[in-house]
């Protein structure tokens, strides 16, 4: 369920990324690194688990779902705060900068 | 249990060579002189390393979050809750040599996919060019 929830995450993000490419002024494609790296990365673990418990894989208990949906959903909302983060550090349109260069004007 | 450490020991090992050839070649850091020589810099394959960095920082930082959720990595000593005993120590080690050299072969091999493609991609369009 969590590798679901993050590829869902992964191609939302990057229709989103697609829609205003060549530019990425809200910087989306890190959104898009994080959920693909994250996804193929669980993909190898749900193999591997594959391996080990067969067709079992498939049919996990209801409380199992809900657990890993409800990681898949803070993964995802994690990977959000990472994103908003790395955003306003970059601050591409300069928000930030014009405040700054106001409050300096107001004070001069 | 620890797999994740795998590919971002990956990510910091390749951003360092990567630094470290930026350092050397300044031709890199050269940043918007003109369009053909910033495009020419994107498509060199030093360049196209931040793909696979992007893609190995950000999935470990997301599997760093699932162990903390799973109670496998702590804000302190230790770190790894499976280094307080031997078997479960051991069982970590083969899992970071099974699914966590699985990660990092995975997306190495998705990004030089990529690399290949865009390649591909570039050579047909400077051919396009060349014959119109």
């Amino acid at each position: 369920m969590t590798l679901v929830i993050t590829i869902l995450a992964a191609v939302i993000s990057t229709i989103l990324w697609y829609q205003n490419a060549p530019q990425d002024i809200y910087r989306i494609a890190t959104l898009c690194w994080m959920f693909w790296g994250a996804s193929l990365m669980w993909l190898v673990d749900a193999i591997s688990e594959y391996i080990e418990m067969g067709a079992e894989y498939f049919m996990p208990a209801p409380s199992d779902m809900l657990n890993d949906a409800f990681l898949g959903i803070s993964v995802t909302a994690f990977g959000c705060v990472i994103w908003l983060v790395d955003l306003l550090i970059h601050d591409p349109k300069g928000v930030f900068r014009k405040k700054i260069s106001e409050r300096v004007d107001e004070h001069a | 249990m620890a797999c994740f450490i795998i590919p971002a020991a990956e990510a910091a090992v390749v951003t360092a060579v990567r630094l470290i050839a930026e350092q050397k070649n300044k031709t890199y850091s050269v940043t918007k002189v003109n369009p053909e020589q910033e495009l020419a810099k994107k498509e060199t394959v030093l360049y196209k390393t931040r793909w696979l960095t992007n893609l190995l920082w950000g999935g470990s930082a997301l599997l760093a979050f699932e162990h903390v959720w799973h109670g496998e990595v702590t804000p302190w000593f230790p770190f790894l809750t499976a280094m307080k005993d031997p078997d479960s120590m051991a069982e970590m080690l083969h899992e970071m040599g099974t699914n966590g050299v699985g990660m990092a072969l995975l997306v190495t091999a998705v990004w030089a996919g990529m690399v290949l493609i865009s390649h591909i991609r570039n050579r047909k369009y400077q051919h396009e060019v060349h014959v119109s």
